[in-house]
């Protein structure tokens, strides 16, 4: 284990020239905060590490008329901070103000997050919601643009392949039109790893939903966007009637197993009461 | 077994070492500069109890490379408060009752000052959640909120 070796490039350019000659051996850090307590259990065990944390390239927030970007390697606790994202997509700001803790968030990355394909990644079902788009360098440095809802490909398996980095995400501002809020229910308030989590964003025309994006994680092998859902209430006025139906349709939506943090059974159950009450704080 | 060497400015100091690829920044300030006042606990990322604050943000030093901290400032406990002349949290700590075994205490402190550097009167609510990636298994943690409500109401007048 002590063989293992680490490389830090100064630009992207550099790191492209280190994967491209490393390929089948790099393994990427960015906050460390799920490769490290890996290593530590001995669950992964790379040769070759390569630092992406400070590439400057990846670590900015940056916002070019509608479009939002963020770097691969910005932190949650400056996703969370940020004044751009806090007025221009407040859904990917709740999330990150709720993922981990303020130790994590200071190191954990947003594209860790979701290169790491978790199932109960907190800043999946946002950036779902905000159909947000991939950016993906391979080890030539060509760029792919995968949507968000490509990305993840089976349980701990995405469009990621040997030597790909996450260069950054990107997404189309909220619209003043769209509600939306993200949450999550963890076995405790503080630092929980999410037993179930869900973003929604209604965009209304007067009462009517035209539009609805709900997405949840740690309710499949995968976060998932939940269409069927989605269908109902588009075109519709939202009333107590709706709502339930779509409680009662979301549990159909999903397949939960049964882990340390929950049994199939309650995640359904709570899905739809998550469900129900976040639509109800959307359109209030 | 391939050693890099890597240079930390801890406490206002630079140090050198030769560290492994797998050794954390807990690893190095612990086992080759001594800074005992950082906790090992979980080795996870779990406890807090190795919080240190690296380059103005609060981290769990077992879950940052000693290769990723290279060139960088790291403050422990010991940089921000002695036993002739402790921080105000640090009194804070001793004379509301926030400390029982101690074990949590250095990582306590070190976020409770990332909190209140940021937000000089926060609220009990706001303590909790900053305090939150810092795990204490004596004091049901309320003399440790009630210690830092100490200081940050102090601030407020």
């Amino acid at each position: 284990m002590n063989n293992m070796e680490f490389l830090k490039p100064a630009s992207l350019e550099d790191l492209f020239q280190m994967t491209k000659a490393h390929k089948d051996e790099v393994t990427f850090i960015a906050g460390g905060t799920n490769l490290i307590p890996q290593m530590e259990r001995g669950v992964e065990s790379p040769s070759l590490i390569i630092d992406v944390s400070d590439l400057q390239e990846m670590s900015t927030i940056t916002e070019n008329g509608n479009i939002i970007s963020i770097g691969g390697s910005v932190t949650i606790a400056d996703i969370a901070a940020d004044s751009i994202i806090k007025t221009c997509a407040p859904v990917l700001a709740d999330a990150a103000l709720q993922l981990g803790n303020p130790l994590t968030r200071n190191r954990a990355t947003i594209g860790g997050n979701l290169a790491d394909a978790s199932p109960c990644a907190d800043t999946a079902p946002p950036l779902m919601t905000l159909e947000a788009t991939v950016h993906i360098a391979d080890v030539d440095g060509n760029i792919k643009d995968v949507p968000i809802s490509k990305f993840y490909l089976d349980y701990r398996f995405t469009a990621l392949g040997r030597g790909d980095v996450i260069t950054k995400i990107s997404f189309q501002k909220q619209g003043k039109s769209q509600k939306g809020n993200f949450s999550k229910i963890g076995l405790r308030k503080g630092s929980a790893i999410s037993v179930i989590n869900m973003a929604i964003l209604l965009d209304f025309d007067h009462d009517t939903c035209k539009q609805a994006r709900i997405a949840m994680g740690s309710i499949a092998a995968t976060p998932i966007r939940i269409y069927k859902v989605e269908e109902l209430l588009e075109g519709k006025k939202i009333n107590d009637a709706l709502i339930e139906e779509c409680g009662e349709l979301v549990k159909t939506e999903i397949s939960p197993i049964t882990d340390i943090r929950g049994s199939a059974e309650y995640r359904t159950a709570v899905a739809a009461t998550l469900l129900k009450r976040n639509i109800k704080k959307a359109i209030l | 077994m391939k050693t890099y060497p890597v240079k930390i400015k801890v406490n206002g100091k630079w140090k050198e070492a030769a560290v492994t690829a797998r050794d954390t920044l807990l690893d190095v300030l612990r086992k080759k500069w001594l800074a005992y006042e950082v906790k090992n606990g979980c080795s996870e990322g779990d406890c807090g109890a190795c919080t240190v604050n690296l380059n103005g943000k609060t981290v769990n030093a077992c879950l940052v490379l000693a290769l990723q901290a290279n060139g960088k400032e790291v403050t422990t406990l010991k940089g921000i408060g002695t036993e002739q002349n402790p921080h105000p949290i640090q009194k804070a700590f001793v004379e509301k009752g926030g400390i029982q075994c101690g074990f949590c205490s250095p990582g306590m402190i070190m976020s409770s000052k990332a909190l209140l550097d940021k937000n000089p009167v926060a609220s009990r609510s706001e303590i909790r959640e900053g305090l939150s990636g810092n795990l204490c298994r004596c004091t049901g943690y309320h003399k440790i909120v009630d210690a830092v409500e100490h200081v940050a109401k102090n601030n407020q007048s």
